[in-house]
């Protein structure tokens, strides 16, 4: 699922669409799309086509399952008044049912709309398995992690293009002895620096989400922070300082910055969160509710928040599913095809979307 | 005869060099000892016996001289000596109780010398009375098929059931007759027999009958199905019981439902994360066709995860028996799903790593 979630937005780096990735998914079945929302009590009429493994090489096309909680999250963003706080609705849900999937089908919408969006694809990557730390620059008792700051930065850029032309900074940023950004130059000079120069990758992270945060109360774009993984900025990491000691996450940039990103204190975007237990540290695998994963800490960060829960699939949406899969020949066992097979299938899956598919991916 | 037999065996014994007429001192009887190895090769070498009239008149000169040997031992005159006073005198010298009277060989008869069993010279004396025995039960019933005939009642013959009963086998009536029997008395026996019973009034000597027949335990009679209970919505639903290595579960089935199991408050989504055990508790129900249309809440205990999966699918099974026909329990019998799974974790014995797996073996 994550996999897929990075490949819906690191794709647009490997194949010549670009942003335009999201522009010509959505052209296909935008006037649905148009027509669902407005409805958004009633169940899924038109279904989006989800397909979670290696997307777009098997099916051509990258679908998205129109779903309840999706929908409900719509509505909440066409009614929320952007002139208060921004509104933080966290997505939970047990494993493997949708909450990604979700939060891409909210980017999605959003970027349709001509929002910013500033999509984390998996927090929980930013706290384990990094190769290079480094001590900041900026701050001397902080951390960088520099390659999953550029990393970040390149998709940030492939998504977000035109925007990065119209923010300008508001302040200047001395990078280091000969380099620094002048006020009043366009977002995208620093997202090049810290490209280029990657040392400072993660300080021109910062950077762009001060920026953002700050040009944003003023009312001429809205911003999207959607985060997936949010509980992995307020548990423990794997990483270990030079001296074997454990790193705390207050102590990575990265993560600090997003910190302050996901506060309440500015206004006029939305900040969508979800939370992920498969890819987190030190915490079991029942435990799926937030004030589990998140940890006091985390759930007093987030405190006030909107729950939005995730659940399996209904009866509807099953069958939706099923008929996909059968309709791309996905299932190409014959005993799949009858009744029978389908029944089978709904007992063994428990209606679980990832149970579901990997139990049609052998067949 | 015996006197030369005795003379032989005398010779024979050691190598008296009466014949060695060439030696030295020709008179004297010297025991030479030889080996019997060279002794036979002489003994080929000189060619095979043969009966020349010589042989023949040193043999009865030799025998004459024993005959007067032996009637000097017992006193009588030597030249009086008949071939019966050479019988009597050896039957005193070597007494044998072999042609004593009590010696014979005595069969174990009535006083009167005769067989206790008429049939005893057949050589299968219980085999042919049981044939003579059932032949006079088939005159007899013959005869009271007559009688009614005569009598004037109509004959009807009512179909026994011969479907749960068989003939005893060859080794159960040769037990019985503590006899050898052969294939062929064995048939011949068993047509008897069904031409008894096929007779319409064979019915008087059933008892008789019914000692060489033996019942077939039919299985399905002897389970009865529970029939269903309803509980206060009026929804039906039935418990049954599973065990399988050390986990113990039951399971309550209810009507009308979705398909939803629960396992000790768990969904089986969560409790067993495993496919397999969840295929497990799928196959009842598949069996049945019956996937979407039944909730089951099952308490389950002991045993590890594969266990409990098999403990459940065992009770789900009994206790959709009574939702279903009589048929179907056949079958669901039949494919094993009524059936406790035997199999336990077997013993470690001494001298073994395990139950089967031996230590390596070192060859020194």
């Amino acid at each position: 699922m994550l996999r897929s979630v990075k490949g819906f937005i690191c794709r647009p780096l490997k194949l010549d669409h670009g942003y335009a990735l999201h522009m010509a998914a959505k052209d296909c079945f935008s006037s649905v799309v148009s027509q669902d929302v407005q409805t958004p009590a009633e169940k899924p009429r038109a279904i989006f086509y989800t397909n979670e493994s290696d997307p777009i090489k098997t099916f051509q096309e990258a679908c998205v399952m129109v779903r309840k909680p999706a929908l409900e999250l719509f509505t909440y963003l066409k009614n929320s008044n952007f002139a208060h706080p921004v509104v933080r609705y966290v997505i939970y849900g047990e494993r493997g049912t949708g909450k990604t999937m979700t939060l891409c089908h909210v980017v999605h919408f959003c970027a349709r709309q001509g929002w910013l969006v500033l999509h984390i694809p998996d927090a929980h990557l930013w706290v384990k398995n990094c190769k290079e730390l480094m001590q900041s620059s900026y701050n001397k008792e902080r951390l960088d992690q520099p390659l999953q700051a550029s990393f970040w930065l390149r998709n940030f850029r492939t998504t977000n293009e035109h925007f990065l032309k119209e923010i300008k900074t508001q302040q200047k940023y001395v990078w280091g002895k000969r380099d620094s950004t002048e006020q009043g130059r366009p977002l995208g000079e620093v997202v090049e620096q810290g490209l280029t120069r990657v040392k400072n990758a993660s300080d021109a992270v910062g950077v762009v989400l001060k920026e953002i945060k700050q040009q944003c109360c003023l009312g001429s774009f809205r911003v999207l922070v959607a985060v997936d993984g949010v509980n992995a900025l307020w548990g423990r990491t794997t990483l270990k300082k030079e001296d074997k000691s454990p790193v705390s996450p207050e102590e990575l940039t990265l993560v600090y910055n997003l910190r302050k990103m996901v506060m309440n204190n500015w206004s006029g975007g939305a900040v969508v969160t979800t939370l992920s237990q498969t890819g987190s540290l030190f915490k079991p695998s029942s435990a799926h509710l937030p004030h589990e994963l998140l940890g006091k800490e985390g759930f007093d960060a987030l405190d006030p928040f909107v729950p939005i829960l995730v659940p399996n699939y209904t009866e509807r949406e099953f069958e939706s599913c099923y008929h996909y899969y059968l309709h791309c020949r996905w299932l190409q066992h014959e005993k799949a095809r009858t009744e029978d097979g389908k029944e089978e299938l709904r007992f063994l899956s428990g209606c679980n979307p990832w149970q579901l598919e990997r139990l049609s991916a052998p067949l | 005869m015996a006197v030369v037999a005795a003379g032989r065996v005398l010779r024979l014994g050691g190598r008296w060099s009466a014949a060695a007429s060439g030696g030295p001192s020709a008179q004297t009887l010297r025991l030479i000892y030889t080996t019997t190895a060279a002794w036979r090769k002489n003994v080929a070498a000189s060619g095979p016996e043969k009966y020349t009239e010589a042989f023949i008149k040193k043999q009865i000169e030799e025998f004459d001289l024993g005959k007067r040997h032996l009637a000097n031992m017992m006193g009588e005159d030597p030249e009086t000596f008949t071939q019966e006073d050479i019988d009597r005198a050896i039957a005193y010298l070597f007494p044998s109780g072999l042609f004593d009277k009590r010696a014979r060989p005595m069969m174990k008869w009535g006083e009167d010398g005769r067989p206790f069993h008429f049939l005893f010279y057949t050589g299968k004396q219980s085999y042919y009375s049981l044939m003579h025995e059932t032949y006079e039960k088939l005159l007899n019933v013959q005869k009271h098929q007559d009688q009614l005939v005569a009598q004037g009642f109509s004959l009807q013959k009512e179909k026994k059931n011969l479907v749960g009963s068989r003939w005893l086998t060859k080794t159960e009536l040769e037990g019985m007759l503590l006899e050898k029997l052969s294939d062929d008395d064995y048939s011949r026996f068993i047509r008897l027999l069904e031409k008894l019973m096929t007779l319409p009034c064979s019915d008087i000597e059933e008892n008789y009958i019914k000692k060489f027949s033996k019942e077939i335990a039919v299985q399905l009679q002897k389970v009865s199905t529970e029939p269903l209970k309803y509980d206060e919505q009026g929804v039906a639903f039935s418990t049954g019981e599973g065990v399988r290595k050390t986990s113990r579960a039951t399971a309550v089935v209810y009507d009308n439902g979705t398909g939803k199991i629960t396992v000790n408050g768990i969904d089986i989504l969560r409790y067993f994360p495993v496919l397999q055990d969840r295929e497990q508790l799928l196959f009842p129900f598949q069996f049945l066709d019956r996937v979407g249309k039944h909730d089951a809440i099952c308490t389950v205990s002991g045993g590890g995860r594969s266990s409990q999966a098999g403990a459940i699918r065992l009770a789900t099974a009994k206790a959709l028996r009574s939702f279903v026909t009589e048929t179907e329990v056949e079958f669901m019998r039949q494919a094993g799903l009524l059936t406790v799974d035997p199999r336990v974790r077997e013993r470690k014995k001494p001298g073994q790593e395990g139950a089967r797996r031996k230590f390596t073996w070192k060859k020194r």
